[in-house]
């Protein structure tokens, strides 16, 4: 019988390494794709992954299975992106001064404006529809990206965000519903276009 | 414009009821709710399209790749922490050194306590310390025993009560009172 993750936890508390790897393998990939779309940055997510691991390993001995693994997983890591986010805020403020200037200058929303790098001009349809998606995502305010990860990508309960994102349940509906509300609006072509 | 108004609101009354209801996470009750409302308003009815064609382009966000050297730098980086106690590891627990210290002290308090040999009954106690004073006390006895009945007659001639008394019912014949006296 396959032992649950507050299971697995327990034995690692109890000094069980074999326990901590398969907690490793059965979330570094959803830890680092849901980092990654937070930062936006390959190398960052992968460190900021290992950190939250590190910090899981660290906090063993006082591990007390009040919510679940992911929970408590999720809290970490968010905080985690949040404050990397955070700390890059001058290089995060200069994008978006520059997508403001874009959009003011073609009257167009960000989202609209062609990516003018020239790799991404090789790039497949399918690859510049998924870079628009993560840039739309990437524009929220960060509770809200949170949110739409936690909620898109994780499928996690609603209960759960709330408890990751230190919020209630109503307003982490009022929440997500404004997030979608936004990514609607700035990714109107793409929805137009799997429309047509 | 009081209708759009009241339409404003019932609309703003679903926008949270929303997302769960598109994600198959509402209540029967407030799916009912919501439902109702997508049946009456086309503008909510598009919203809700455009978000589940919303989701679908979101589902296609390729999964990001682990590196190969992901596992081997983190296994690095756990080797690296501190494997050994930390000093204030060593220390012992609060209650250990409370019941330690309690220990302690009982001993201590015990140990300075007047021995007494556990197996020695009253009367040996008696035989071993009270001799002397036994003949003493026995003593005392015979002579209480022996006492003739004595009348303390200044006092009773002093007795303020008695004075209250009536001299002819009180006064046995004989008798001495302070009056007569």
């Amino acid at each position: 019988m396959a032992r649950t993750d507050v299971q697995l936890m327990l034995d690692v508390k109890a000094g069980d390494e074999q326990s901590f790897e398969l907690l490793l393998r059965k979330y570094r990939t959803p830890l680092v794709n849901f980092l990654y779309r937070m930062v936006r940055d390959s190398a960052a997510a992968e460190d900021l992954a290992q950190e939250v691991f590190l910090r899981v390993y660290r906090a063993r001995k006082e591990y007390a299975p009040s919510a679940k693994f992911t929970t408590w997983m999720f809290h970490i890591a968010t905080n985690v992106a949040l404050n990397s986010v955070r700390d890059n805020r001058h290089r995060k403020m200069e994008i978006s001064m520059d997508q403001t200037l874009d959009a003011n200058e073609d009257e167009q929303p960000a989202m609209q404006v062609p990516d003018r790098a020239p790799s991404i001009e090789q790039q497949l349809v399918a690859q510049t529809r998924s870079e628009m998606i993560l840039r739309a995502i990437h524009a929220l305010p960060e509770k809200q990206r949170a949110a739409v990860l936690l909620h898109k990508y994780q499928e996690l309960d609603y209960d759960e965000i709330a408890r990751i994102l230190e919020c209630s349940e109503s307003a982490l509906k009022s929440l997500l519903f404004r997030a979608y509300e936004t990514l609607r609006t700035e990714l109107a072509p793409l929805v137009s276009s799997v429309r047509i | 414009m009081l209708g759009t108004e009241g339409k404003k609101n019932r609309c703003a009354g679903i926008e949270n009821k929303l997302v769960e209801y598109l994600d198959g996470r509402a209540k029967p009750a407030e799916r009912r709710a919501v439902e109702g409302h997508l049946a009456a308003c086309a503008v909510c009815r598009a919203r809700a399209d455009e978000f589940r064609m919303l989701w679908d382009a979101m589902d296609d966000l390729p999964v990001f790749s682990l590196s190969p050297a992901f596992d081997a730098s983190l296994r690095a980086r756990i080797a690296a922490e501190p494997a050994g106690h930390r000093f204030w590891d060593w220390l012992p627990s609060p209650r250990l050194v409370f019941a330690t210290t309690a220990l302690v002290a009982v001993s201590i308090w015990m140990v300075s306590m007047p021995r007494v040999a556990p197996n020695r009954t009253a009367s040996e106690m008696m035989t071993s310390e009270g001799t002397t004073s036994r003949v003493s006390e026995e003593a005392d006895f015979r002579m209480i025993r022996d006492l003739p009945v004595l009348e303390n007659y200044d006092l009773l001639s002093k007795f303020d009560a008695l004075s209250e008394l009536p001299s002819s019912a009180t006064a046995a014949p004989g008798e001495v009172t302070k009056e007569s006296r």
